[in-house]
């Protein structure tokens, strides 16, 4: 990727760099709009986590945070990620493996499939398990039947938690496996590897960073989801209560402090994350897909 | 997935001495057929055997209809506002050298990272009548808080790094000789800009406003708190959606989360349209 250094872009000819760059008032002026723009929308929401967080002083922070039913939603949260994750850096790692290094029909077709649950609300993504696993659903009466509960409880929360973080991994891998081609593996298969030592010492070192950014991503979202989590939850305290539906419930009981309390923890987590994605894209920009974003 | 062979000489895949397809391929297909496909299927069957005529009432009840006005209308807003500042933010990021530029280039996913709620009672906070911003706008009579307005303040939080994320790579790609020569036919600089570049920027662009969009017209979680959800006036989709399922009516909210996938699809559809015409406008 084109690293934007202005330097690059520093006019040939002199007599035209007046036509080639804004005047001097014109770039002031985009450049204090977008300061503006960006202050009041990303910076000032952030601030105000914080601010709120502490506004009732340290010491109601910290019991805010040991409170039983917080920390029962911390350990829930930290559950979910340690199910969802791992589960979808294995489908992703397959999914690309298998839409990179082989032509097949139908594929632009799977990639696209795979994108899916970016276009779906995330409202509408607990709804459909609640329509197949909930007491009305095309399942219910047979999990009741054997005494299984999904809905309502830690398997429905890592089943939506799996659909809204879904393409992650695989969106991350993919473009940056077929940019780098099959000539690596094949080499290594030629030189007596099987597969799968074709895939730990090859392709793994090949990818680990894009994987690790698929990764951050991933679980910055796992943590984070409130929509498809809060359908799927029935809100049972201290028991299905995820740390973002735990900020609901408590800034409903009108206890902003504590609600922000634990919003400053996941504030501080997306923080980390941004901190992290950033420093991948300076040190191994190169060796990460060139696609940015979410 | 197309499988079965139609004629001699079809391949489902071409020949590699690469291991592994079929265990990956297989395990992937499970995979999303378990997690995505059959899920969503069950979303659709349920509303077919709904019926025509429960169906239709459902659609055409006054609340559903202002409902999806409201989601529609607010993130179509929200993706434009972002449309023209989320342009003026990639630009200066692109062609400005500024101290800090890279941190603030980083700011620009804080969406992307902020959990939805915890972004949604922030927002309401900052706009809230006693808020930093709602008490500076209080006076000029302006509410944020708790009225349609602050559906469109929170969506436009969340779309921004869509739009920006979409055109800054394609404005690093700009090339130079382009204005150059332009500026050596007579060209101003604002001719340069309206006539030059921003055709070449316009897919871009488009595309980040239906990334935008989508996820406006989906978000729940930064909305719910600043909407107000009053019914017929800031009650948003998703959150009808979860109304009605709370009454235990899964009949409306079955039908109405089928109309919000399929208007978002054909949103998709369209703006693809609109895509593939400018691509081949301008090239």
């Amino acid at each position: 990727m084109a690293d934007p250094e202005i330097k690059s872009y520093a006019p040939h000819h002199e007599s035209l760099s007046a036509a080639v760059t804004e005047s001097r008032p014109a770039k002031a002026v985009l450049m204090i709009v977008s300061f503006a723009f960006l202050g009041i929308f990303l910076l000032l929401p952030l601030i105000v986590v914080f601010n709120e967080a502490f506004a009732k002083g340290f010491s109601d922070y910290a019991d805010a945070l040991t409170s039983p039913d917080t920390r029962s939603a911390i350990y829930l949260t930290l559950l979910v990620a340690a199910i969802s994750v791992p589960l979808n850096i294995v489908f992703g790692v397959s999914a690309a493996w298998a839409i990179a290094k082989f032509e097949f029909k139908g594929k632009a077709f799977l990639t696209t499939l795979i994108d899916l649950p970016f276009s779906v609300s995330p409202v509408i993504s607990g709804l459909v398990y609640v329509l197949l696993f909930g007491a009305q659903g095309l399942l219910g009466a047979w999990l009741k039947a054997h005494g299984i509960v999904i809905l309502f409880a830690v398997p429905g929360i890592v089943l939506a938690t799996i659909f809204v973080t879904f393409p992650f991994v695989a969106r991350e891998l993919i473009p940056l496996m077929q940019e780098q081609g099959n000539g690596d593996e094949e080499a290594a298969l030629s030189l007596g590897a099987n597969g799968w030592q074709a895939f730990w010492y090859v392709t793994l070192p090949n990818v680990k960073w894009g994987l690790l950014y698929g990764v951050l991503l991933c679980n910055a979202r796992a943590m984070g989801e409130f929509g498809a989590v809060s359908v799927v939850s029935g809100h049972i305290r201290g028991l299905t209560n995820t740390m973002p539906l735990h900020v609901e419930i408590l800034y409903n009981e009108y206890n902003a402090a504590a609600a922000f309390a634990v919003a400053s923890l996941l504030a501080g987590l997306a923080l980390v994350t941004l901190v992290l994605k950033t420093l991948l894209e300076m040190r191994y920009g190169a060796e990460i897909a060139a696609t940015r974003g979410h | 997935m197309t499988t079965a062979p139609a004629k001699a000489g079809w391949r489902f895949r071409q020949p590699s001495v690469i291991p592994g397809f079929g265990l990956t391929l297989g395990f992937s297909l499970a995979y999303l057929t378990l997690i995505i496909l059959i899920p969503l299927s069950g979303l659709i069957w349920r509303s077919a055997a709904l019926g025509w005529a429960d169906f239709w009432a459902i659609a055409t009840d006054r609340r559903t209809i202002n409902a999806l006005e409201i989601s529609f209308g607010t993130a179509f807003i929200a993706a434009m506002v972002n449309v023209v500042f989320g342009t003026i933010v990639a630009w200066v990021l692109v062609r400005y050298s500024f101290p800090g530029r890279r941190i603030v280039d980083a700011m620009v996913d804080l969406p992307f990272a902020l959990p939805t709620a915890v972004a949604g009672i922030a927002l309401t906070t900052l706009y809230a009548p006693n808020g930093w911003l709602g008490s500076l706008l209080a006076p000029l009579g302006i509410k944020v808080a708790y009225t349609p307005l602050g559906i469109i303040i929170a969506l436009i939080f969340i779309g921004l790094p869509f739009v920006v994320r979409t055109v800054q790579p394609i404005m690093e790609e700009i090339d130079k000789e382009v204005e150059e020569v332009a500026a050596t036919l007579g060209a101003n600089r604002f001719q340069t800009i309206a006539r030059v570049l921003l055709p070449g920027l316009a897919p871009a662009i488009v595309t980040g406003f239906a990334l935008a969009f989508a996820r406006g017209v989906g978000e729940y979680g930064s909305v719910i708190f600043i909407a107000g959800n009053l019914p017929y006036k800031s009650e948003i989709a998703p959150l009808l959606i979860v109304i009605r399922l709370e009454e235990y009516n899964y009949a409306a909210a079955t039908a109405i989360a089928a109309i919000m996938l399929a208007l978002s699809f054909v949103m998709l559809l369209v703006i693809n349209l609109v895509q593939t015409w400018s691509r081949k406008r301008y090239g």
